[in-house]
């Protein structure tokens, strides 16, 4: 578990950089720890020392000396508070390495922080008071290291001068925590007696800790080899950006996100499935042979095949996966809870998906790592989820690639970042059933019918006339040689979705259905007309997400709860006031109105013959753009 | 070929260009000549080759800069054949604003701020690239490379989105804007080493030559035109220096040195014991003054 570190000096040229995190709590000393490397390794300018030493006779709380915690505690309101409230990020470079230190405070209520500085981390420094030894707040910090993928530890024993540079104290601790930390798949601990405060064992060796023969902390940061390991993984380019300067140039922007590739070999298209070969590796340098992880480049490809922003291209022989629904850990970031059901912007990658959380397995305790039942998540917790998207999404599990496995929610009304995910795997058994690009696209089989194809969808109250204006368009479409089809409620009711009944889960089921029949039938070309309450605001939006903005005309048709009552066609409305039914929208569940429909149909003002050339005129006007 | 660690800056810069470029409508790069926007440009050019640059560049000039940076912006804007938009608040040259009689507060403020808010609505960019970088000072070191601006253009440092892997979050409302620092981890050390290798031209204003100067509250200013005035008992100097940062002359402190080529900048860089904001007049009042500048809208 040890790792011996290596003394031999490093090159200029391979000079490399290694970020790390500092992980403690306030009084661990962190900030003081952080102040320290960069004093000592003489990153600290004669004009920041002095402002410095004016700061600590103002806030400081090291008595006379300087008070090395204000040297990283930016922010005004942190200085005066004491407290490290936010992710800093600090540079500084020996002649062997440059370093990133994220700095991040440690309470439990910090937890988002920690994560976000642990995100960019490839080593964790983890704070133990001497005094104290382990306590909840180690056991909280190392499974939150774990969790975003650190997979290497220095254990820094702190304010050893204060338990006199005891070596018992310190093996105990060591022992501790080596025992506790032995399912964290941590691959490298190495435990450090230091004194921030006196520099004991950070920069130089300790002068009073004669017993400890390891490396000092800076020395062991300097030396330590942590193989960046994604060159030698599968090959994952996500696409950024296509640059199409002129029309005999298309190229795919992007970076090496893990393996490497070179020019002639063979890629496939993960979400679609088309498989061609890399024609140049193109940079301002001039062309490449090969590109490995980490190579910013643009590629063109020998064919010319549709791929776009969020596409991933891979080796044919080993895929990323691909689909709508996977297992993931979620940590919450937002002051307003995490509601499964609801829908976010997902980010994968460059992919921006909508997506939602079906079901909460379980919340993890961060300080116990004990399993948790829980019906919604808050502010810093952590848990682990089933997460459904509108579209299939191509990733990796986490643990195999940082860059394709892992994802943050956004908030589509408020636009905070909410979340943040990583991948664990693929729900569903279709594991292995890779996409197969067909040979006959979707623009062909419209073609041949001479027309674009559309789903058009009706969505209001039961009685509110959806469906007798969807007959009416169906037929004008078809008195003008349209090829259509009509697919509503009862309908499928009674075949497709006959296992279905009325609750919050079934409807949503029924609704997804309908989603993905309709894309079929518009894949093959035809003009679908829909016709279904849809009373949730969500599940329209995912049948949108699933069709493509483009080809979805939502018709909210608009009549009042009283009028619906008031016509009850076929007399629902009746049952439900003597109690026969329950569950029905407009009385006792709710019906979200679209807020932006494309077609807003207000059928007491408008008869249903101009509803209907509505409807039409607006379709005409899509497909024939 | 670089080494390992500039290579891994210089992709990341690219990867958030690129991410930027893909999401916004209208981005801008802003330009200040200085040897941080020099590298910024380099990389832009490296990350959209071979196509142009998507975006133009915003010079914001207070009318106060080096005549020296100047003449370098409109040369490199020519041999690169770069779509430049240099902004001048004229509501502030109408009030007579200037750092000499102004301060060097109000002058910063409304030549440099006020005049980046107007040109960044007059034209509606969305998102701004700027060099700046984390080790410049600390409250830059928790900023997000990607920084939200509310309406109007507002930095509210206690509430900025979390920034996890390279997942950036581009999503705004009218009127709100980003900034984009895609150097955001590059250190002062970084730049010069990336120059150097790179033989990026910077302004000749960064190497040692004999200039007149002045000594003035402690600083060493240049003179580089008739426009700053002698006080008594000021008596103009030729001295061998040059410049860490570069602003406007009247409040740009030089540095005595004999750093003629890069390698010596570098060398001079790796010994150096004072931090190159050490310079800039602007930054002395209070440690926190930038926070409070940043807030306000200050790149």
């Amino acid at each position: 578990m040890f790792v011996k570190p290596a003394t031999e000096a490093v090159p200029a040229r391979t000079k490399d950089q290694l970020r790390f995190i500092t992980c403690g709590s306030v009084d661990d000393g962190k900030s003081t720890l952080i102040g320290r490397l960069l004093h000592d390794s003489k990153m600290i300018y004669h004009d920041q020392l002095m402002v410095l030493e004016r700061d600590s006779i103002k806030h400081g709380s090291a008595g006379n000396d300087i008070d090395f915690a204000l040297l990283v505690d930016g922010l005004e309101a942190e200085r005066e508070q004491g407290i490290t409230i936010d992710v800093a990020y600090r540079f500084f470079t020996t002649p062997r390495r440059s370093f990133m230190v994220a700095d991040t405070p440690g309470h439990e209520q910090y937890t988002r922080n920690m994560a976000t500085g642990a995100s960019h981390a490839q080593l964790a420094i983890i704070l133990i008071d001497a005094r104290k030894g382990v306590m909840v707040q180690t056991r909280r910090h190392s499974f939150i290291c774990s969790l975003l993928g650190i997979r290497h530890v220095v254990l820094a024993v702190n304010k050893i001068d204060l338990v006199a540079y005891n070596k018992e104290c310190f093996d105990r601790i060591t022992r501790d925590y080596l025992a506790f930390a032995v399912g964290l798949g941590f691959t490298s601990i190495v435990p450090i007696p230091i004194s921030a405060r006196y520099g004991d064992n950070v920069v130089d060796r300790s002068a009073h800790a004669n017993w400890y023969e390891g490396p000092c902390l800076l020395e062991h940061l300097e030396t330590i080899d942590i193989p960046s390991g994604t060159a030698g993984q599968a090959f994952r380019f996500p696409v950024q950006w296509v640059n199409r300067p002129n029309p005999d140039f298309r190229g795919y922007a992007g970076t090496v996100a893990s393996g490497r590739i070179s020019a002639g070999d063979e890629i496939v298209v993960a979400a679609s499935g088309r498989t061609t070969r890399i024609k140049r590796i193109v940079t301002h340098d001039g062309d490449l042979v090969g590109a490995e992880a980490g190579y910013a480049v643009t590629i063109t490809l020998e064919d010319e095949i549709d791929i776009g922003r969020g596409d991933i291209l891979s080796r044919p022989d080993d895929r990323p996966k691909v689909a709508d629904q996977f297992a993931a850990y979620v940590i919450w970031m937002d002051e307003e809870p995490l509601a499964p059901g609801r829908n976010y912007v997902l980010r994968i990658g460059s992919q921006t998906i909508i997506g939602s959380i079906t079901v909460i397995r379980h919340r993890i305790d961060v300080n116990t790592c004990e399993h948790l039942a829980a019906g919604m998540l808050s502010l810093n917790e952590i848990a682990f989820c089933d997460v459904a998207t509108a579209m299939p999404a191509v990733f990796d599990p986490y643990d195999l690639n940082r860059k394709t496995g892992s994802f943050i929610f956004i908030d589509r009304y408020t636009n905070r970042t909410v979340g943040a995910g990583m991948i664990a795997f693929p729900l569903r058994r279709d594991n292995n059933i890779v996409r197969q690009a067909l040979s006959v696209d979707r623009r062909e089989r419209a073609a041949l019918k001479n027309q674009k194809p559309c789903v058009i969808w009706f969505t209001g109250l039961s009685g509110a006339g959806k469906t007798t204006i969807a007959n009416l368009v169906d037929q004008k479409l078809c008195g003008m040689s349209r090829h259509t089809m009509l697919l509503d409620g009862d309908t499928l009711r009674h075949g497709l979705n006959a296992d279905l009944g009325f609750s919050e889960t079934d409807r949503v089921e029924n609704i997804r259905r309908v989603g993905e029949v309709a894309k079929l039938m518009a894949d093959s070309g035809l003009i679908v007309i829909c016709s279904f309450i849809s009373p949730s605001r969500a599940e329209r939006d995912r049948v949108r997400g699933l069709v493509g903005k483009e080809e979805f005309i939502e018709v909210f048709v608009d009549t009042p709860i009283e009028e619906c009552v008031r016509r009850d066609p076929k007399g629902l409305y009746s049952k439900v006031k003597s109690g026969q039914i329950k569950n029905f929208t407009g009385i006792d569940s709710c019906y979200e109105a679209p807020t932006t429909p494309e077609i807003h149909l207000r059928t007491m003002e408008q008869t249903l013959e101009h509803s209907a050339e509505a409807v039409v005129d607006v379709l005409m006007a899509r497909i024939n753009s | 070929m670089l080494p390992k660690h500039l290579r891994r800056l210089e992709a990341e810069s690219i990867e958030i260009m690129r991410d930027v470029v893909a999401e916004f409508e209208r981005p801008v790069m802003l330009y200040s000549i200085g040897k941080d926007s020099s590298v910024m440009l380099h990389i832009a050019i490296k990350a959209f080759y071979p196509a142009k640059l998507p975006f133009p560049l915003l010079h914001i000039d207070t009318t106060w800069k080096f005549r020296e940076m100047i003449s370098f912006r409109d040369a490199t804007a020519k041999r690169l054949g770069l779509d430049l938009i240099v902004h001048i608040n004229k509501e502030g040259i109408a009030r007579g604003i200037n750092p000499i009689d102004s301060g060097s507060a109000l002058h910063t403020q409304v030549m440099k701020t006020d005049a980046l808010k107007q040109a960044l609505d007059l034209h509606g960019f969305d998102a701004a690239f700027g060099g700046a970088r984390r080790d410049e000072e600390r409250s830059r070191a928790k900023e997000r490379i990607l920084s939200f601006r509310s309406a109007g253009h507002v930095w509210d440092p206690r509430n900025q989105r979390p920034e996890l892997w390279s997942l950036f979050n581009t999503r705004i409302r009218q009127g709100e804007t980003m900034r984009v620092f895609a150097m955001s981890n590059w250190t002062e050390l970084d730049v010069w080493e990336y120059i150097m290798l790179e033989k990026i031209p910077v302004v000749p204003l960064y190497f040692a030559k004999r200039r007149p100067t002045l000594r003035r509250n402690g600083a060493t200013i240049m003179i580089d035109d008739e426009r700053l005035p002698l006080n008594c008992g000021e008596t103009p100097e030729m001295r061998m220096i040059r410049f860490r940062t570069l602003g406007c002359y009247p409040l740009s402190g030089a540095i005595e040195s004999d750093a003629m080529a890069i390698e010596d900048i570098v060398a001079e860089m790796q010994t150096a014991t004072v931090s190159e904001r050490q310079g800039r007049l602007i930054d002395v009042d209070e440690a926190a003054s930038m926070e409070k500048k940043k807030r306000e809208g200050y790149f």
